[in-house]
């Protein structure tokens, strides 16, 4: 897979600091609650990962301040590597915030097979503030015709929105 | 160390701030005029939830050792809370939500920006988490400032009213309080008066848009600041801290 963390320095081009092949392969099964097919590597939230005699420092962030997901995530980290042998403790940091500018190329195509539209790449857009793009494709039949419903939709990260010629409505994930 | 009331003080008036809003918006969880909306205005006190928590474990920690963000957040009386007296309004109709959360977003649009560069490193990565929160959030409220005042005759009646209604507690807004005053000058903290004008240009493109009149009285309300709070703060906090008022320390 060309976008997996398959070395430490790749992880390192995307994130920072120290890091052990093993404990991110671990980290990869810890699914969002909410969209079970991403892991938190794909969602790109988590900062720092320190081994050291059999303890482990993971530093996340949070990618709404509200998302209740955020504390099932911390305790699913820690049962992960608790089955791997590993004493895991847990940080949040807030700064920098994260962007879904972090999340995987692999993870966006994840999201519209699941039927989630992808946010768009915000660094590849004018202005930032709500970046929307114009146009957001229907991932039940590739349409471009599609008017959003609501900006807020059934979790914090989603708008809705239907598409106007299959007639189905959909999750946007929004760029953030 | 000192760890300098003010600075408590400032960190509360923030974390306030989001508890009181998120805590008014939750009020309407089960009650919105259209399921969407009703999403909308919850997942909103969703995240005002979560910047209060973040700023209560702040406040905590530089508080005291015994306090903790429950306590603050739910132990203290009516004077010892800081928010502004626009937070506490009642919902009223969708229209006094919306145009209270209006006047609101329109300030902090510019105020988190400018928090963000301040000295004071926890409140500067709280607000830069808060920044594209608030443009989401302003976005919604002008979105329906404009639909609303364009749009039927009671409608438009009922939004204007609303703004109408608000004005008076739009002013403290500004007010510098002395915590802030302290936080400018030692951290370099923004200055609510400096964010005046670009509030007043986004009151002016949206309420245009929406064929809305913008108030001219001078008349204010303040004191939130402060602790001097109106009655309905204390029906807020009665409902808010009922459970850990009744059982102290209790947890989901
Ligand atoms: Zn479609």
């Amino acid at each position: 897979m060309e976008d997996y963390y398959s070395t430490e320095r790749e992880f390192k081009k995307h994130h920072v600091t120290e890091v052990n092949k093993s404990v991110l392969e671990v980290l990869d099964t810890v699914m969002d609650p909410e969209i079970p097919v991403l892991s938190i590597l794909d969602l790109g939230i988590v900062r720092e990962v320190r081994v050291q005699d059999g303890k482990v420092d993971i530093a996340i962030t949070p990618t709404y301040t509200g998302c209740p997901a955020m504390h099932l995530i911390e305790m699913e980290i820690r049962a992960a590597m608790a089955q791997s042998g590993l004493e895991a403790n847990v940080k949040t940091v807030l700064s920098p915030a994260w962007t879904t500018d972090w999340m995987r190329e692999g993870a966006l195509e994840k999201l519209s097979q699941y039927g989630i539209a992808p946010p768009g790449r915000i660094a590849s857009m004018q202005h930032a503030d709500t970046a929307t793009p114009k146009r957001i494709e229907c991932p039940q039949c590739t349409s471009s015709n599609t008017e959003v419903i609501s900006e807020f939709g059934s979790t914090a990260c989603k708008a809705l929105y239907r598409c106007l010629d299959c007639r189905e409505p959909f999750d946007y994930f929004k760029c953030h | 160390m000192s760890i300098g009331i003010e600075r408590v003080e400032y960190v509360l008036h923030l974390a306030d701030n989001a508890l009181i809003l998120g805590q008014r918006l939750g009020e309407w969880c089960g009650h919105g005029p259209v399921l969407e909306q009703d999403i909308a205005m919850t997942n909103i006190a969703l995240d005002y939830i979560g910047r209060a928590r973040m700023l209560y474990q702040y406040a905590a920690g530089i508080c005291s050792p015994e306090s903790t963000e429950d306590q603050l957040a739910f132990m203290r009386n009516e004077w010892e809370y800081r928010n502004l007296l626009l937070v506490e309004r009642p919902n009223g109709d969708f229209a006094h939500t919306v145009a209270r959360q209006f006047f609101l977003e329109a300030f902090q649009m510019d105020y988190f920006k400018a928090l963000q560069h301040s000295g004071d490193a926890t409140l500067s990565a709280i607000a830069e988490k808060s920044i594209k929160e608030t443009a989401y959030h302003f976005k919604w409220a002008s979105e329906w400032v404009i639909r609303l005042g364009d749009g039927t005759e009671i409608s438009h009646h009922r939004m204007q009213e609303a703004v109408d209604a608000l004005w008076p507690f739009t002013g403290e807004l500004f007010c510098e309080a002395p915590c802030e005053s302290w936080m400018r000058k030692s951290f370099d903290c923004p200055d609510p008066a400096a964010m005046r004008s670009g509030w007043s240009a986004r009151l002016q493109s949206v309420f245009a848009a929406a064929g809305l009149e913008i108030p001219t009285g001078n008349w204010m309300q303040e004191g939130g600041k402060t602790g001097r709070h109106t009655e309905h703060m204390g029906y807020i906090l009665a409902e808010m801290q009922y459970m850990q008022r009744a059982y102290p320390g209790m947890e989901w």
